[in-house]
């Protein structure tokens, strides 16, 4: 009854802002949630990012959907200088930004959008800055404000950014949600109108959907942006009808009141798999789970200990316990599906033995420690807790007695950044598909002193090969030079990887070709609906 | 979520002949409340044989046996009458464990919540002006923030478990108990025999705890026993959004929000929980009410 | 009168000083850091964190930022959500009418069935029905209603397909939002159907919500109408032969209904309450849920002011409650 109900609302006309028609296509995903606001460079959240920047803008360069590998988007072609530290990038013309309700756009996108997104973020004088609160958190984390040094406007149809230093993953950054492209137009007409904030709340972008209406809690709608500058979306209508809870999704899906549904409780994926209505997607996630232990403090110091710990965890135990299935045990700190992975490395086997005889031969005897375990979910770690019950077990077979802790999650992230612990719990989702953000963000030496090395560990010979690989736009080279980093790690031992998760996302069968994007993200331009 | 027992409190307080007696021929009138006694009685003794009837250890997990059905559904045991969780634990044993911790919050926060009531509210019928004032309005911002919300407020704040959760719901009850000792103790201060004790040259604190506190208890013991049932539902409200009792601990409202995400898979991981959970608060309330029906002179008449 | 109602009012001061000191308070004593939870794994360097801290005030001492609190309140500024940098209040009224919406239409349940039920409960005391209205009552009451919620879910919008999931209303419609009332603003949209979606979101999550007032009310009217009935007057009326009809209708409800008003009015907090429980059961965007992820998110901002609003709210409706009772009952006003 449920599905009829659909398909003759499809049909009906749905809408004032929609577009209408006999054959408008609408397409329901039940989201996990409301998004913070609709600027993208403010929030750091998949959930803000899902209805903003992967639908409603464009950057200069994009991922290819599905995957990691980088392609022109309001950019059509760039060049690095020699030095790597000027980035000149030629623009798209033609392009069209949205006319919502608020704005009608009188010229196509240029040179001086691009400018306004990035001087918003960078400037702390540009008359934008403080508007919203003035919080570009992704923006700072990524280091931009010490490595661009200027973003010049060369022509109408060609900017140029300058750095500070050569920084080769800067191009995969440029496709990161935070620098999505507003439009510079609308920014002053707003101020002009003495309204600034509507420019974060009513957005205008360039891409494939433009929002109608929102409702907190309640739904999202959008409709296809007729002059996209690749072409219409398949879909005329997108609704994001939000739904915190898992299982309710579920419901939701089965019912047919939504054709697609993010992050599946792992205790329905046998039934979807089973469901001759769904489609269940799977792919490997862009994130690995690990404990890292405090490099800092005896006896992790010897990497005899480190790899004696290594080897009296059950991993395989992990995967089945903890991931249900969804998750493969882990070798190397970057997932597989990123460019430079080195499949040569060998994780050290699950071996009682070796392990004791280790831990004798470094002198540790009746060792006392803990293990940090985090209070939430996350997507590279469904139940910490569980998984520390299943370490702290196996840790003792091998006499090391450890105890269980836990903070609440922002304290957890605090308190673990400034070495408190003995091991920890934690994991890292990809921003941008490039191995330098595994690597270098999370056991760099730069990160070790109350940063994102939970390890705290600065091992040179393992750094100066990332510092390497930094300053080399050459991919071939900086390929070479993570694979060796990869072994260094490995052989170092200040983590026991421990998993990377896998992906599920049920859609229903008349959904066409939607892609799980390995950035966490959803997007619906190139998906289209039978009916 | 206390329901107020505040009415007719002064005629509890009259004495009656053969009282234990006179006390069993009206309880034992109301049908629903030695139904709910008995169930009482059988929940106490599972509670405290726990470890003797209960088929196997409530955290123990048979990872064969993952998400089995109840024994009389296809597919279902008899080796786990009610069925197992996704961990493979085994449901009855959980809920016959999980009575213990029910009945140790009724307990816990009945207790604390009247001893802590009358200590206050004695200290504000006894001091009155400034003192008195205070204490009510705080008395009154507790009532105005919404019951649940401000247990949670306060688990949040002490760090989620059973104990903090405990400590919790007594806070949000304190109030009722404040009200109704302090209006007690303030009607028998202007009575006679009070202030003849006081002549005699009774000190404040006896006055207050041996002369006039005994006269008050009748209403407060009622309001006590409607605590109990209520503190039980409200732990496990609050152990269904994961601020009470901590996993793998068998509290039943714990269980549910465990439970919840096989709402669809398996019917059996949340429906025992919940029946437990009903059937203890109910038997609680039959029993209350009997109590409140027998000690009630006025209904009694009529 | 009027002193009545001045004395009620400036008790109420103190309460509502207690109320915005406690809301401040409360999510300060939860331990976690705010700025931590906004950038989650990716961490923040020392500086920005202190940065941070002190864009958003929290780095002055305690009582100047209550202060501040308190001022801003006073002139009706609520202060701004730190995760959605939207001003809380305009958050806190989109949501509102939702739990509004959902707590009348249980309230209405509530009192159309728990009125007469207690009423004849209470007439024919010791009949087969007053056993039955009691039991259920009493088992309503009992009931723990985020599992029968649940329940609820399973039976009518799994099995049987009845109702909808959750929500407040098929997502293929859009109501524009003008009074918020998601009944009212259907009617008032031009899309058909919009009206019996509405109405078909909102039965579970209303009839589990007015589980606990109804067993309440019944129970409330039913020991109301017993002691009014054996008071002297009505006594008196039916040996002056009025037909038992007259004496109920007349003398005996209007005085039974006194008390029962108050219970009324004591229901909207355990509505409130309720709410947190049917909103996170059913997905219905109201405040109970906001509040609850915003303690979750440590939005500083949006808890202290989030509880002030609803506990104003509380405060409010007891006190019209108290007046309506002075109103129809002249015994109290002289009794203060």
């Amino acid at each position: 009854m449920k599905r009829m109900h659909l398909a003759a609302a499809v049909g009906l006309a749905v809408s004032i802002g929609l577009a209408t028609g006999a054959h408008a296509k609408t397409l329901v995903y039940c989201s996990e949630g409301s998004p913070e606001g609709f600027n993208p460079s403010l929030y750091t959240s998949g959930t803000t990012f899902d209805a903003s920047s992967r639908n409603v803008f464009n950057r200069l360069v994009e991922f290819e959907r599905g995957t990691t590998k980088i392609v022109p988007g309001l950019a059509e072609s760039w060049d690095v200088s020699s030095d790597g530290l000027a980035y000149t990038f030629r623009l798209r013309k033609g392009v069209k930004f949205h006319t919502t309700k608020g704005f009608t756009p009188t010229r196509d996108f240029n040179a001086d959008d691009v400018l306004y997104s990035f001087d918003r973020q960078r400037d702390p004088d540009h008359p934008y800055f403080k508007v919203s609160g003035g919080q570009y958190e992704y923006f700072n984390s990524m280091d931009m404000p010490n490595l661009i040094k200027a973003v010049e406007k060369v022509d109408d149809n060609t900017v140029k950014f300058v750095l500070n230093v050569p920084e080769a993953p800067f191009i995969a950054n440029m496709g990161m949600d935070f620098a999505s492209i507003l439009s510079a137009e609308y920014a002053d007409a707003m101020m002009k109108a003495g309204t600034p904030e509507k420019v974060d709340l009513d957005p205008v972008g360039t891409g494939p959907f433009q929002l109608v209406a929102y409702q907190k809690d309640s739904q999202i709608r959008f409709k296809a942006h007729p002059d996209y500058w690749a072409g219409k979306a398949k879909i005329d209508n997108l609704i994001f009808s939000i739904t915190q809870d898992a299982s309710v999704r579920y419901q939701k899906l089965k019912a047919g009141e939504c054709h697609v549904m993010p992050y599946p409780n792992p205790a329905d994926i046998e039934a979807m798999k089973n469901d001759s209505d769904i489609n269940l997607l799977e792919q490997e996630g862009l994130n690995v789970g690990y404990l890292a232990f405090n490099t800092e403090k005896k006896p992790f110091t010897d990497k005899r200990v480190r790899q004696a710990l290594n080897m009296a965890v059950n991993k395989q135990a992990i995967i089945d316990v903890v991931f249900q299935g969804a998750g493969k045990a882990a070798t190397n700190p970057i997932p597989p599906t990123i460019w430079s992975y080195n499949g040569a490395v060998k994780d050290y086997p699950y071996d009682v033995a070796k392990a004791k005889k280790l831990l004798a031969d470094a002198g540790v005897s009746g060792l006392k420690t803990n293990i940090w375990a985090m209070p939430v979910q996350r997507p590279y770690n469904p139940n910490a807790r569980r998984m520390a019950e299943l370490i702290q077990a196996d840790w003792a077979k091998v006499g090391v007695e450890a105890e269980i802790v836990s903070f609440e999650w922002g304290e957890y992230l605090k308190r673990s950044k400034l070495g408190e612990h003995d091991t920890v719990l934690l994991g890292w989702t990809g921003d941008n598909g490039d191995p330098d953000n595994f690597l270098f963000v999370l056991l760099g030496c730069e990160a070790a002193k109350d940063s994102a090395n939970r390890a705290r560990w600065c091992h040179k010979p393992f750094d100066d090969l990332l510092v390497q690989a930094k300053r080399t736009a050459d991919v071939a080279k900086r390929t070479k030079l993570y694979e060796e980093a990869q072994v260094v790690f490995k052989e170092e031992a200040p983590w026991i990887t421990i998993a990377h998760s896998v992906v599920f996302k049920p859609v229903r069968k008349e959904v066409i070709d939607f892609k799980i994007d390995p950035f966490g993200g959803h997007v619906f331009y190139g998906v289209d609906i039978k009916g | 979520m206390v329901a107020t027992a505040e009415v007719q409190h002064e005629e509890l307080a009259a004495p009656a002949i053969h009282p234990l007696r006179e006390f069993w021929f009206y309880f034992s009138e109301n049908k629903g409340a030695v139904v709910g006694l008995f169930t009482v009685i059988a929940i106490v003794v599972m509670a405290l044989s726990a470890h003797v009837l209960a088929p196997y250890s409530p955290i123990e997990q048979y990872r064969d046996h993952l998400l089995l059905p109840p024994a009389w559904q296809e597919g279902g045991s008899w080796a786990f009458f009610l069925g197992t969780d996704a961990t493979g634990r085994d449901i009855l044993s959980r809920i016959i464990h999980g009575s213990r911790y029910s009945l140790l919050v009724g307990l816990i926060v009945s207790t604390l919540s009247l001893s802590t009531g009358i200590a206050i509210g004695l200290i504000a019928a006894s001091f009155r002006g400034v003192l008195e004032a205070v204490i009510m309005r705080m008395m009154d911002v507790i009532l105005a923030i919404p019951s649940l919300l401000l247990a949670l407020v306060i688990v949040a704040i002490l760090g989620p478990s059973l104990e903090n959760a405990m400590v919790a719901i007594a806070v949000v009850y304190l109030p009722h108990f404040v009200r109704l000792t302090r209006a007690s103790a303030i009607l028998e201060l202007s009575k006679d025999y009070v202030t003849a004790s006081r002549v005699a040259g009774a000190g404040r604190i006896r006055l207050m705890v041996v002369t006039v506190l005994p006269n008050c208890l009748g209403p407060l013991i009622v309001q006590a026993t409607l605590g109990f049932s209520s503190a039980i539902l409200d732990a496990a409200a609050l152990g269904f959004l994961g601020m009470g009792a901590q996993p793998p601990t068998p509290e039943w409202g714990s269980m549910l929000a465990d439970a919840r995400e096989f709402i669809l898979r398996a019917w059996w991981v949340v429906t025992f929980p919940g029946l437990a959970i009903l059937i203890a608060v109910l038997a609680f309330n039959l029993m209350g009410d009997g109590l409140r029906d027998a000690l009630d002179p006025k209904l009694r008449r009529s | 009168m009027v002193r009545f109602l001045l004395n009620r009012l400036l008790m109420l001061v103190p309460t509502f000083m207690g109320v915005t000191l406690a809301s401040f308070a409360f999510i300060r004593l939860i331990p976690g850091d705010p700025v931590e939870l906004l950038v989650g794994e990716r961490g923040i360097d020392p500086a920005r964190h202190a940065q941070l801290l002190h864009d958003l005030g929290f780095d002055r001492p305690l009582w100047e930022q209550y202060l501040g609190f308190l001022g801003n309140v006073l002139s009706g500024d609520l202060g701004k959500s730190i995760v959605t940098k939207q001003p809380v209040l305009d958050e806190f009224l989109t949501l509102f009418p939702a739990t509004i919406e959902l707590s009348v239409c249980a309230l209405i349940i509530a009192l159309v069935i728990g009125l007469p039920a207690g009423i004849v409960a209470g007439v024919r005391r010791g009949s087969a029905f007053d056993h039955s209205v009691m039991t259920v009552s009493l088992t309503g009451y009992s009931m723990p209603i985020f599992w029968s919620g649940l329940m609820l879910i399973i039976l009518f919008s799994g099995i049987l397909q009845w109702t909808p999931v959750s929500g407040r209303i098929s997502a293929l419609f859009w109501v524009e939002p003008v009074t918020g009332f998601m009944l009212i603003d259907s009617l008032l949209s031009d899309e058909k159907g919009s009206f019996a979606s509405a109405a078909s979101h909102l039965v579970l999550p209303s009839i589990v919500l007015a589980t606990i007032p109804l067993a309440v009310i019944a129970r409330q009217t039913r020991s109301a109408m017993l002691e009014v009935l054996s008071e002297d007057y009505v006594r008196t009326a039916r040996a002056k032969g009025l037909s038992p009809f007259r004496v109920i209708g007349l003398h005996a409800l209007r005085n039974a209904l006194i008390p029962v008003v108050t219970v009324i009015g004591l229901q909207v907090g355990v509505l409130l309450a309720g709410a947190i429980l049917t909103e996170t059961i059913f997905s219905w965007p109201g405040v109970g849920k906001w509040l609850v992820d915003s303690i979750f998110r440590r939005d500083y901002p949006s808890v202290q002011s989030g509880l002030l609003l609803i506990a104003s709210m509380v405060m409010l409706v007891n006190l019209f409650v108290d007046l309506l009772y002075g109103l129809i009952n002249p015994r109290i006003r002289h009794a203060r």
